[in-house]
């Protein structure tokens, strides 16, 4: 071996241990540790694999639940107020239940959006590989898996076979370089990312996220940053595992347990870049320098520090951007040189895969708590899974949501994503924590601007968009 | 199973915006049945329709002009088809008789969904997509080839424009190959890799535990 002979990124340890076959110069045969699916389309893919008399290969490693469609109202039954709604969900759990899959069904007290139910019940867990008719599945990484989304045919190929064929991603590694200053989180981060490089500047590509700011994140920070991986084009993103992520996994119920544990763990230590490695492409950002983030068009690469103003796309050399800027002014209801800062609100939105967990409801109670959701915002607290929703009141998080004018509702998917049910109506302007910012994409005319669930509740306070950073002493900028 | 695809000569609709996402593809709420079939109704709906209610044509956008509503294939911006992974924008652009789309680039989950589908991704650089909608609109209707075999585009003045596909992508493609059935003749390197897995990461596999808490 040559002094000069390169290691091995994190990525490509995953792939080299998962690869069945070399299919072509570039495509893979790989092997899938887990497969995820849901009601909007995941009963598509079991039907379709009965219709071709196909069997799911290994049910023990299939994984279902309820999030997508299902209403947050309590006392929710099968009922949805999506037309149709009712059939996605029963022919999802009827043929979950013949293939003998663990479903995560309404009223099960491990129910919850897919991307949080994964990692909280240690199904997702360091060098897996994951899958889901879901696009946002890379959230995982956030652990040391490797998730993706697929689409339904795909969902099928992998039930049956326990493999997917995939063209290898190259490899790009963010390094989030310094601290994030106080008040600022893992959704800035992944924001100021894709401001700086656009929504499709990391096509063709899968993440590593380093770098000592994101080492000093906690794991359900480092979920919301792989999170959003996809909003920046990518394959998906990945975030090596530490002692946070094994203290975070231990005692999960699908994480294994006694020797098998410590025996996975030592693997667990090897899912490293090494030192030696070679990227693709590299990425460095200060992360002492990023502010709270809000976007204020129609792709998460329309982002701002939230005490800038609206750019003017005449500023904009490229065509095709610059039309795209003026279509979303447009959508927005916005103009060159708006203050951000002050733009009043009609509803805000704490909820979905990127920021429901205990750790964002707690972020967004501790602006809430004394104070009062100003008047005329509709403000809605979902959080990401049951397990989530129990842990919150056991710590008495809903009063404080409750109490401040919000309302606290069953975990779901919600209104991330308009599916013809809920919305908050045309021309009303959200501030969400959620991770689409698009065109309709929480109801028809809905104006999203996504941010942190600190800047969304400061947002509901005042009424208009916030800096939370205003409302908590320790976090002054 | 897929209907081959060798090579198609077809009207091309210029649809020529950056970042069109699945939801603007097919909106969630034209997802109205556990099916794959009819979706072409729904295709660009929001765009399409001046009221998606009342399924009211909007004249002004693109696949409501002739020629374009015989378009069968697409000129497309850049990270065409990101966004959610709902394989029913690629269902429902084939619906709508769409056999191949052109882009500078596309959302990964997407382009593998048309290779699955039996539509063609072609990814032509950004200047030359351009110039291929331009000379659309200038000259509507002229058809252009999308040849497969020997991976070229040919303009309406006959010029040709190589692209790049995976090979296996291509294979599946050009046979109209079921992937499943295609990798279930591998069955015997897949059953091998789990045995030598299995011990290797025993944590990976679980006991069934088909006990649904809910039940
Ligand atoms: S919460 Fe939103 S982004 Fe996440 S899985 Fe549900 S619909 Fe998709």
């Amino acid at each position: 071996m040559s002094l000069a002979a390169s290691g091995l990124t994190l990525f490509e340890k995953i792939w080299a241990e998962h690869l069945v076959n070399q299919r072509s110069d570039r495509a893979g045969l790989i092997a899938i540790d887990r497969v995820f699916l849901h009601e909007r389309t995941g009963g598509l893919a079991l039907l379709g694999l009965e219709q071709a008399r196909r069997k799911v290969r290994d049910p023990a490693r299939v994984f279902c639940t309820i999030d997508h469609i299902v209403d947050t109202f309590p006392g929710r039954g099968d009922q949805t107020r999506m037309p149709g709604g009712c059939e996605f969900i029963t022919s999802t759990r009827d043929a979950a239940k013949r293939a003998g899959l663990r479903l995560f069904d309404i009223g099960d007290p491990d129910q919850g959006i897919v991307h949080v139910v994964s990692p909280e019940q240690g199904i997702a867990l360091p060098g897996l590989t994951l899958v889901c008719p879901d696009s946002h599945t890379g959230t995982v990484g956030g652990l040391g898996a490797l998730g993706w989304g697929i689409g339904s045919s795909e969902a099928e190929h992998a039930l049956a076979t326990g493999t997917l064929v995939v063209d290898k991603p190259k490899t790009l590694r963010v390094s989030f370089e310094g601290s994030l200053a106080p008040g600022v989180t893992a959704k800035d981060m992944i924001l100021a990312l894709i401001g700086a490089h656009t929504a499709s500047g990391g096509v063709g590509y899968v993440l590593e996220f380093a770098g000592r700011a994101v080492r000093e994140l906690d794991i359900e920070a480092r979920l919301t940053l792989c999170n959003m991986a996809v909003e920046f084009g990518a394959f998906s993103g990945l975030i090596a595992p530490d002692d946070k992520t094994f203290d975070y996994l231990h005692g999960r119920p699908f994480a294994p347990e006694g020797v098998a544990w410590d025996r996975a763990v030592a693997h667990w230590r090897g899912l490293v870049s090494d030192s030696n490695a070679t990227f693709d492409r590299e990425i460095s950002i200060d992360a002492s320098r990023i502010s709270p983030r809000i976007t204020w068009g129609t792709s998460p690469q329309h982002v701002a520090g939230i005490d800038e103003r609206v750019p003017d796309p005449a500023a904009e050399s490229d065509p095709r951007r610059r039309q795209a800027m003026e279509q979303a002014l447009k959508y927005m209801d916005l103009s060159p040189g708006d203050s951000l800062s002050g733009l009043p609100i009609d509803g805000a939105f704490i909820g979905s895969c990127t920021n429901a967990r205990l750790s964002d409801l707690r972020a967004a109670a501790k602006l809430l708590r004394g104070r009062r959701v100003a008047q005329g915002v509709r403000a809605i607290c979902v959080p990401g899974s049951s397990r989530v929703k129990a842990a919150a009141e056991a710590e008495g998080l809903h009063q404080v949501f409750i109490e401040a004018g919000f309302q606290w509702r069953e975990s779901g998917c919600s209104m991330c994503f308009f599916a013809g049910g809920e919305s908050f109506g045309a021309g009303e302007r959200v501030v969400t924590s959620t991770n689409r910012n698009f065109e309709n994409r929480q109801g028809p005319g809905t104006r999203s601007h996504l941010a942190s669930p600190a800047t969304v509740a400061a947002s509901a306070v005042a009424g208009c968009i916030t800096d939370p950073r205003r409302l908590d002493p320790g976090t002054q900028p | 199973m897929n209907e081959p695809f060798r090579n198609h000569r077809g009207i091309a609709a210029p649809l020529y915006r950056i970042n069109v996402d699945t939801d603007a593809i097919i909106p969630s709420r034209e997802m109205k049945r556990v099916s794959r079939e009819g979706l072409g109704e729904g295709l660009f709906a929001n765009w399409r329709y001046t009221d998606p209610a009342t399924r009211q044509p909007n004249p002004d956008f693109v696949l409501n002009q002739e020629p374009w509503q015989q378009a069968t294939i697409l000129l497309a911006g850049a990270n065409f088809g990101c966004g959610s992974s709902r394989e029913h924008a690629v269902w429902a652009l084939k619906d709508f008789g769409f056999r191949a789309i052109i882009a500078p680039s596309f959302g990964s989950i997407f382009q593998g969904n048309c290779i699955c589908n039996g539509i063609v991704p072609v990814i032509l650089d950004d200047d030359t997509v351009a110039t291929l909608a331009r000379s659309e609109q200038e000259n509507p209707g002229r058809p252009i080839t999308v040849d497969l075999e020997n991976l070229f585009v040919i303009d309406s003045e006959g010029n040709q424009h190589p692209f790049n596909l995976g090979e296996d992508a291509r294979k599946m493609l050009l046979e109209g190959l079921d992937p499943i059935a295609l990798t279930l003749t591998q069955d015997d390197l897949i059953g091998e890799f789990l045995n030598q897995d299995r011990q290797k990461r025993p944590w990976v596999y679980l006991e069934n535990c088909s006990t649904s808490s809910a039940e």
